[in-house]
């Protein structure tokens, strides 16, 4: 039994101009000390799903049908209190944009220790030093002077370190991180990544990374979700994503990364834009994006299987590479067409880990 | 900078802020029309002598800015000379009606406060829902509804029909007796409605802004019971922009007692005010506009301070 398992996660929000499917029969799992990252456009579902696992969805969102189950106790069925006792001490979550995720009128020491005191039972003294070397741990330097900083006071970089120390302070199996870097530059981005490496080593804390940026899930990532109008389309570990994706959404995805050395003048995106969450297009839901899709895929909504036997994946007892595409299961006439040309092995002039220059390039 | 040193600032502010309404204060009563020494020998004749005599006792033969000075310095002592009406120091005067006024508007300013945030944040908490929809129009009434007649039909249901309170207050037992603070009740509730009205909606909005902030959702990552997310949370940085509406709520409640006083027949400085007013004592008049004048000052003080201590942002 893994740690999370997610079955059939269904989450709808009803809006006044109809029903968002915001995730479909989504399931996955996280190991014990896993990093698991979800990547894939704004809209994609996400964010809910991460909020899903905290119970937070807020109106009119409802979380319709699935189970969560959690350590094998399933959140779905636990009262508020349980819930309660649960975040912040066995999930934590690090937020987006640490600026407004902070309390602008409490110290941060005040809210890294409170929820230490809230779940731990610590007195205040105690609580303070623990929130003390919370705070030395995410690297902020002489941290008990710091504590009784107002969060305006800190750069954003350090902001972050707050909220990743708030997450830290009682010790989760399981940290969320939705999309930890977006807001900050890329050599901070480089030292956070860093931090929750370090993290998720040294406590064997499981994290599920949100993220669009697939060179951060290449460096951070032991498997990968890739998430499109609020189904998983692909699933892999990380190597096999970036070796060898299955799903032509992915392929977009990958191409879509601009690449030092690339001698093109434009940006390669994917054409179009994610369907409405409300009216679907029927059959696959990439497929008026999609540059391989036939009539069939029209018709037929391409279930997740696993791409080597063609039969339905199970994502929460497997590592085989699923991917939901018709051309998994015979029903496409033509092939996916498109090589994944790996650099970096046999050319000495672009460095790095060979995954993060793994190119895809249509024929 | 400290909270310490941003109150000392701030205090600093409030001198020539004090200067400023002293000297308002005294332009103003100067301007209005009527020679005050008609109202002083009630419009009788008087040969030139006499009314020299009379003008220098009161200084009325200086030029106006030692006027100004001498009132000035003399009122930083207390001293703000006899009654032109009742020869009695206007200090004594203002003294012996100030507690009922005092009373009347901490009441006031109390039942607003006790019932505009709670009901605003239940509002905002169950916001578009038809407890929400209740407060708005109760808001509007409160808004809408003038004071005198609000205060008219309090005294008919509660005092008239109902029996619950004298018409006229019971002066005699002092204003520290049960009657007599029983009886404040309902010009509290007079002056206070309007301020409750708007600082509820004021409370609401501010909240619902605050409930959809990125922060709240974090309090609630960390496990917090709701009742702790809102309250230690949410309505903390809700009550910043409150501080400074309700600081300004004071001004009303004060000017809002003088309509209030005479509706009730209230024994407190706004009904001496009116009453001064329609005989040109200037010295009480002078000395009540400027008490109000300072207390306006004073709450907007208090409010800045607890605006910084609310929100650690301001005090830099």
């Amino acid at each position: 039994m893994a740690m999370l398992e997610v079955e059939d996660l269904n989450v709808r929000f009803y809006t006044e101009d109809g029903v968002v499917k915001a995730t479909n029969d989504l399931s996955y799992r996280v190991e014990a000390g896993e990093r698991f990252g979800v990547v894939g456009e704004s809209g994609a579902g996400k964010s809910v799903t991460s909020l899903a696992l905290m119970r937070l969805i807020d109106e009119p969102g409802v979380i319709e049908s699935g189970e969560i189950r959690f350590k094998g106790r399933n959140l779905l069925e636990m009262d508020e209190k349980e819930m309660r006792e649960l975040r912040g001490n066995e999930i934590a979550m690090i937020f987006q944009d640490a600026e407004t995720a902070l309390n602008p009128s409490y110290t941060v020491g005040e809210q890294i220790s409170e929820a230490i005191r809230y779940h731990l039972g610590l007195d205040e003294a105690a609580a303070r030093e623990r929130a003390i070397e919370t705070l030395e741990s995410v690297g902020i330097p002489s941290a008990a002077q710091r504590y009784s900083d107002y969060p305006h006071e800190f750069s954003g970089g350090m902001q972050q370190r707050v909220v990743i120390a708030i997450a830290l302070s009682c010790d989760p199996d399981l940290i969320i991180a939705d999309e930890p870097t977006t807001a900050l530059d890329v050599t901070i981005e480089a030292q956070i990544l860093e931090l929750l490496e370090e993290i998720a080593t040294e406590f064997d804390t499981a994290i599920q990374l949100i993220t669009h940026d697939l060179g951060v899930v290449a460096e951070f990532c032991d498997r990968v979700m890739v998430m499109y109008a609020g189904h998983p389309v692909e699933m892999a570990p990380v190597e096999d994503v970036y070796y060898d994706p299955q799903h032509p959404y992915t392929v977009g995805l990958m191409s879509s990364i601009p690449r030092i050395g690339d001698d093109r003048d434009r940006l390669q995106t994917i054409p179009g834009r994610m369907p409405d969450l409300i009216e679907m297009p029927p059959g696959c839901n990439f497929h008026p994006r999609c540059p391989y899709a036939e009539e069939s895929c029209t018709r037929v909504e391409p279930p997740l299987v696993d791409v080597e036997t063609g039969e339905p994946a199970d994502p929460i007892n497997s590592d085989a590479q699923a991917a939901a595409c018709l051309a998994h299961t015979g029903e496409l006439s033509g092939e996916l067409d498109y090589e994944v040309t790996v650099r970096g092995e046999d050319d000495p002039a672009v460095p790095g880990d060979a995954p993060s220059s793994a190119g895809v390039s249509d024929r | 900078m400290s909270l310490q040193r941003f109150v000392i600032k701030r205090a600093l502010i409030t001198i020539p802020l004090l200067l400023g309404i002293s000297l308002l204060t005294f332009g103003m009563v100067h301007a209005i029309p009527g020679d005050p020494i008609d109202f002083i020998t009630l419009f009788t004749e008087l040969d030139p002598e006499t009314e020299m005599e009379i003008r220098a006792e009161y200084g009325l033969d200086q030029p106006v800015y030692i006027q100004y000075i001498d009132w000035v310095t003399s009122a930083a002592t207390g001293d703000f000379g006899r009654s032109i009406i009742t020869r009695d120091p206007v200090i004594s005067e203002i003294m012996e009606r100030l507690p009922y006024t005092l009373v009347m508007g901490i009441m006031a300013f109390g039942v607003t406060l006790a019932t505009a945030i709670p009901t605003g944040v239940i509002a905002a908490y169950y916001r578009n829902t038809k407890i929400d929809q209740a407060s708005r129009v109760f808001a509007l009434l409160g808004i809408a509804i003038p004071n005198f007649l609000l205060g008219l039909l309090l005294l008919l249901v509660f005092a008239s029909w109902l029996d619950l309170f004298p018409i006229l207050p019971p002066t005699s037992q002092g204003i520290v007796s049960y009657d007599m603070l029983v009886y404040t009740l309902l010009p509290a509730i007079t002056i206070g409605t309007g301020s409750t009205a708007l600082l509820m909606r004021l409370m609401r909005s501010s909240m619902v802004e605050e409930l959809d902030k990125d922060y709240v959702r974090t309090a609630r990552a960390k496990g917090l019971p709701e009742r702790t997310v809102v309250q230690k949370h949410v309505l903390r940085n809700s009550l910043i922009s409150v501080v400074t509406v309700a600081a300004i709520q004071v001004a009303f409640i004060i000017s809002g007692s003088v309509v209030v006083e005479i509706v009730f027949s209230y024994p407190g400085i706004g009904r001496l005010l009116v009453n001064r007013v329609g005989n040109r004592d200037f010295p009480v008049i002078q000395a009540i506009v400027l008490l109000i004048g300072v207390a306006v000052i004073l709450a907007n003080f208090v409010a800045d301070v607890l605006y910084a201590y609310l929100d650690p942002r301001i005090r830099y």
